[in-house]
């Protein structure tokens, strides 16, 4: 047990808590805008996996991680498109689409990952990364956390930037009267479709910026289905954050870690099946869920497509 | 009469007009999104440069029109109908129990964990049915969380059910892998039920006795949610919680009946696939057979005797998926892509339709 | 009666209307909202729309609010025509709305709720507002806390933040939908003043009520719609030659034409007597806010009683029903009826006993739209038993011809307009519902029957048919408690009238000569 101690065994733990917590974090980000604004995104499974797929294929065909990401957020940003056109457009059901849309992806990228490359799984060459000078001596904490690839460090500061617009600008008003009482909203003079349009997009984008850095950073390859319930961890961290963006950081790093913990404990030379381990983020969850569940207070309108005139 | 559709599974699929055009119409809705499904999934195989026809037609050829593939089909639905009853009775009281697949594995394990041990003690036809349920006892054990989440603390039951699948697969993997492994076997598995003892088949062919446990199960579910005051209680409480309320229903024990009558079906069905079909549970064996139930129950517009005939359609695309797989090398993730197409498309058509009328006046 | 007459037609000036609408239609599937209406609107002018339910005047206020647009027709701002396709479009043209029901998100804060609106990435300015709000106050002195949560103010508070979000916004016209419906009738004085103020400024104001004496009291210039249809308009100059009197009197021609609005109901028998039926003593509910609660509430009723409860929407009435109809669990007091201790009884047991609840949220909460008509009479009867076994018309097994039987026999005998039993019960009109929730009620041994708002948002043909049933209820010997925001219901057929407000019962006094004045005095004290 005395390994468990080692820095070597904490750093391991770090690094991979990151790895595995900056996707969930992306994800987590982006659901929360959409939930604020009343739609609740179950197809961001699809947006993530969409986002693995092609920022992959792109990194991979290229040889340009950058021009990976870039395709990964267009991905998520796309399956996005379909289900604000659908959800918000004309208001279909959401949960329909959702399921949908993930079932889709997950069918059409595995399909074409079969296709392009049969039962391959190449490898991209390890990602990059950005040594924050100073920081990146530090003790233990510094290889994990300060030297990392730039999306890292740009996914942590979006939670001070949205935190703030939130808080600062109308733009978190607005989002929080789409999500509570659209009626209200539209007649102050906003249209609530545009609103939602727009919250919906950012969260595919968000979530394929996490799944291309599932697969380009912290895996290297891609695998169909990979992301494993990673958009739907996304969807429970913004429900429980009620709307605040530094609880989601809180908690895509708890569940990030529980995901890491696998590796770091193999690195420490105990062997515990994966099975358990794989489970841990999930029952986690649901220990969240049991304890502070009555307290996830969601948007009165979430779930609900807005009809002007409609009472 | 409101646009919007609310976040209530049992408003979408009761949204037929009045009798008299019901039936042509039924079929626009119906017939509509699956054609239009087969042509845009057809058109993916195209962009894979492979022809569609030639592979709807090899896929109904081994699953519909070659007895060893009808056989195969009319086993599979076996555990399909007991899902598509779960579906039906959640979806009716307005409950998304997503956590169908998680339900089933779990189901699966108990009676693969049972029947093997049980056999050696009691006769065949008791260890199939005190697998059997426990199978279903254990599915809905397995949905007693969200249920009482969602009823006594008002927690989405989309989110929690999603998230006990998850820790349901893992959680029957560890299962096999440490608790009820085979020590004769090299790969993980169950001790396996002794071909002899599983569930009889029907009439000297190949074809499980599963399938009249199925069959039972759906029409049971409909008679029961159509016909029954009880039934009357569940749509009730699906239609209108707050109307349930005020007709004095205790709406949340009724919200935990629903899950565990639900998650217990599911439960079955993971049961009758072992009992019937494998007679052990291999490690990371996980069909996920739930989610795609999902459209073909909205599809039916929870109709349990509609629910078997595109049950019936959708085992024929997963036997003849499978055998093209190996044939002409298309993954049977083509099913996928189909079930969500056919699900998209639907929920348009539904669209369309309600525009329509909504015109018309 | 009525109040003594505002200064009508004080601020006439020959200026162009600011907002024109010249032979607007609107037809929704099976009806024709607005037919071919005229409307123009002055600035420093009150003019007050009048029209029973149903006769167009959400529809008028929706087009200029930007929800709908006419179908033919033509909008015409400052003489130029225009589209106003959007809530934004409206008030661009300076045209604001304060709708029946309040259009504020409750979770967000006052000051929030005033900016809303305003471009995303903009930073609302304390400062600057709060400076205009000081300006807004010297003029017509409403004052606001910016810091508190909208959903805890009352109805009341609410609206005055609508006004004042509209005044922010330096509108032309300004338009009061209902305004006075959540008010206590000080409250509508007071609105009334400062309608004034308004318009005096220079705003054009648009008052749109279904209340004669209200048109008649706040209004320069009277618009009555009718079925869709402009039946007349008096001009404040016509309006200012008439007393008070002579002016409703006019109006009522316009608005019913030969058809006369009350017919006189035979006297109610009173034959209220003998032993309490139901008592309730101290009975609390908690409820969401400091308002909507029930708060030591004791009274008694009597076979063949009615009793009224008066008061302003959201002061615990609901609550109050609730807890009666066993919905809601009392943190503390008794309910006691034929004797029989059921504070702690179920719903359907209380239903057995004879206590009977007609909800208020006919289409929400008393039917399931998507069910037919013939289900909705029985659904109370599914809850009577955990089985379902000891329900008089289901046995486990639905019986569909018996309950089909049963249904039919309520249609008949309660005069309900639907094409079978077998239709939909949401595709009725409100009064229809209503008549198939009252025969549900009624059917059985009923002892006690709690009416909550029963005629509200229907026509005046069916609020005159459903007072007649309340009061042939009582007549039959069942105590009644009738909840109503209407006080002029309650003077009409109630035998005690108590007034409730922030979920206390501020006191009970007999409906006799001067219990208008009582009542209103009663509201003032205590009300929110």
């Amino acid at each position: 047990m005395e390994a468990l101690l080692t820095g070597a065994f904490l750093t391991a733990f770090l690094a991979g808590a990151v790895a595995a917590g900056v996707p969930l974090l992306l994800a987590g980000l982006g659901e929360q805008m959409s939930e604020k604004a009343g739609v609740l995104n179950i197809g961001i499974e699809g947006m993530m996996l969409m986002g693995a797929y092609l920022g992959f294929l792109v990194a991979f065909a290229s040889g340009n991680v950058a021009l990976g990401f870039m395709a990964g957020l267009a991905g998520g940003m796309a399956v996005a498109l379909l289900m604000a056109i659908l959800c918000v457009g004309l208001g279909l059901n959401q949960i329909v689409i959702g399921i949908g849309l993930t079932l889709g992806v997950e069918g059409l990228t595995a399909l074409l990952h079969h296709f392009q490359f049969s039962t391959t799984y190449p490898r991209l060459a390890a990602a990059w990364r950005v040594p924050i000078p100073g920081l990146v001596e530090l003790p233990v904490i510094g290889p994990a956390l300060f030297d990392r690839h730039p999306l890292v460090y740009l996914a942590f500061l979006l939670v001070p930037l949205l935190a703030w617009l939130y808080r600062r600008t109308a733009l978190g008003l607005t989002l929080r009267a789409a999500g509570e009482k659209p009626a209200a909203l539209d007649v102050a003079g906003i249209d609530v479709a545009t609103v939602r349009f727009l919250a919906v997009l950012f969260t595919g984008a968000m979530a394929g910026l996490g799944g291309a850095f599932m697969a380009n950073v912290a895996a290297g390859i891609f695998i169909p289905f990979m992301t494993g319930g990673a958009g739907f961890i996304g969807i429970v961290l913004a429900m429980l954050a009620r709307g605040r963006p530094a609880w989601v950081l809180i908690g895509a790093v708890v569940f990030g870690g529980a995901l890491s913990l696998t590796t770091a404990l193999q690195v420490a030379g105990l062997n515990v099946p994966t099975d358990l381990i794989q489970m841990l983020p999930f029952a986690a969850v649901m220990a969240v869920l049991v304890l502070y569940g009555r307290k996830a207070r969601l948007p009165a309108a979430l779930g609900l497509a807005y009809v002007r005139g409609a009472r | 009469m409101s646009l919007s559709l609310e976040t209530s599974p049992s408003e979408i699929g009761e949204a037929t007009p009045g009798r008299h055009r019901a039936l042509g119409h039924l079929a626009l809705v119906t017939l509509g999104p699956i054609l239009a499904a087969l042509v845009l999934s057809g058109l993916v195989l195209l962009a894979l440069g492979v022809d569609p026809l030639a592979y709807y037609g090899y896929v109904a050829q081994r699953g519909l029109f070659s007895w060893l593939g009808l056989q195969q089909t009319l086993t599979r639905m076996a555990p399909l109908l007991c899902l598509a009853a779960a579906l039906i009775v959640a979806f009716r009281a307005g409950i998304w129990n997503l956590g169908i697949d998680g339900q089933f594995l779990l189901g699966a394990m108990t009676a693969a964990a049972l029947a093997p041990f049980l056999i050696t003690a009691l006769p065949a036809w008791m260890t199939l049915l005190v697998a059997a349920a426990g199978a279903a006892l254990v599915g809905a054990l397995w949905s007693l969380l969200p249920a009482l989440l969602r009823a006594y603390q008002q927690v989405n039951e989309i989110i929690t059910t999603l998230m006990m699948t998850f820790l349901g697969v893992s959680f029957a993997n560890l299962l096999v892998k440490l608790v009820f492994l085979d020590p004769g076997t090299t790969v993980p598995q169950t001790r396996t039920l002794p071909v002899a003892d599983r569930l009889p088949t029907l009439f000297g062919t190949t074809i499980s006795g599963g399938l009249v446990l199925g069959l039972v199960a759906v029409v049971v579910v409909h008679l029961v949610m159509t016909r029954t005051a009880f039934g009357l209680k569940l749509r009730t409480v699906g239609e209108n919680p707050l109307a349930a309320r005020h007709a004095g229903l205790d709406v949340p024990l009724l919200t935990v009946a629903v899950f565990a009558i639900s998650a217990a079906l599911a439960g079955l069905a993971g049961g009758i696939e072992i009992l019937g079909v494998h007679g052990n549970l291999r490690a990371d064996w996980n069909p996920a057979y739930g989610l795609a139930v999902i459209p073909l129950v909205f599809l039916a517009r929870f109709n349990g005797f509609a629910a078997i005939l595109f049950v019936f359609f959708y085992s024929a695309l997963m036997i003849g998926g499978e055998s093209a797989a190996r044939r002409i090398g298309v993954p049977h993730y083509f099913t996928l892509v189909l079930v969500a197409n056919l699900l998209i498309l639907l929920a348009l058509a539904e669209y369309l339709d309600h525009r329509r009328r909504q015109r018309a006046g | 009666m009525l109040a003594p007459s505002a200064p009508l037609a004080m601020t006439q000036a020959a200026t162009a209307p600011v907002v024109e609408l010249r032979g607007v239609t609107k037809r929704f599937p099976g009806v024709l909202a607005v037919d071919r209406v005229d409307l123009a609107l002055l600035p420093g002018e009150v003019h007050a729309l009048l029209g029973e339910n149903g006769a167009g005047k959400s529809t008028l206020v929706a087009m200029l609010a930007g929800l709908v647009e006419p179908d033919s027709g033509t909008v015409l701002v400052a003489g130029e025509e225009r589209r106003i396709g959007s809530p934004r479009a409206a008030l661009q043209q300076g045209i604001s709305t304060v709708f029946q029901h309040v259009m504020l998100v409750p979770t967000l804060t006052v000051l929030e709720n005033l900016v809303l609106g305003m471009s995303w990435w903009r930073r609302p300015d304390r400062a600057e507002l709060e400076q205009r709000l000081a300006g807004i106050r010297s003029a017509f002195g409403i004052a606001l806390d910016l810091d508190q949560t909208t959903g805890e103010l009352s109805l009341g508070e609410q609206q005055q933040i609508e006004i004042v979000r509209a005044l922010l916004r330096r509108s032309r016209v300004l338009i009061l939908d209902e305004a006075t419906s959540m008010l206590t009738p000080e409250g509508a004085d007071e609105l009334g003043a400062l309608m004034r103020r308004l318009v005096k400024s220079g705003l054009a104001v648009v008052f749109i009520t279904h209340k004669l004496d209200e048109a008649c009291r706040f209004g320069d210039r009277i618009t009555v719609l009718r079925l869709g249809r402009k039946v007349g308009e008096l001009a404040p100059e016509g309006l200012a030659a008439m007393d008070q009197a002579a002016a409703v009197e006019e109006v009522v021609g316009l608005m019913f034409g030969d058809r006369s609005i009350a017919e006189a109901r035979a006297p109610r028998l009173r034959k209220a007597e003998g032993p309490p039926v139901l008592s309730v003593r101290g009975l609390t509910v908690t409820g969401a806010t400091r308002l909507a609660r029930a708060d030591d509430v004791s009274f008694e009723l009597r076979p063949g009683e009615i009793l009224g409860i008066a008061g302003i929407d959201g002061n615990g009435q609901k609550q109050l029903a609730e807890a009666l109809a066993g919905q809601r669990t009392a943190a503390a007091g008794a309910v006691v009826l034929d004797g029989r201790d059921i504070t702690r009884a179920s719903v359907a047991e209380r239903r057995r006993l004879g206590l009977r609840y007609l909800t208020d949220d006919r289409i929400g909460e008393g039917a399931v739209g998507g069910f037919p008509v013939a289900t909705n009479t029985v659904l109370k009867e599914i809850g009577a038993s955990p089985s379902g076994l000891a329900a008089p018309s289901l046995g486990g097994i639905e019986r569909p011809g018996r309950i089909a039987a049963h249904a039919r026999e309520l249609i008949d005998r309660y005069d309900v307009r639907t094409p079978a039993e077998t239709t939909p019960i949401g595709r009725l009109s409100g009064g229809n519902i209503q008549k198939v929730l009252l025969a549900r009620e009624l059917s059985g041994e009923a002892r006690v029957v709690v009416f909550n708002k029963p005629t509200y948002g229907l026509d005046v043909p069916n609020i005159t048919a459903s007072r007649n049933r309340i009061a042939a209820i009582a007549d039959a010997g069942i105590a009644v408690l009738l909840i109503s925001t209407d006080l002029e219901e309650l003077l009409d057929v109630a035998d005690r009238i108590a007034v409730m407000a922030a979920g206390r019962l501020t006191g009970i006094v007999a409906n006799d000569e001067g219990a208008r004045a009582r009542i209103g005095a009663l509201m003032i004290g205590e009300a929110a």
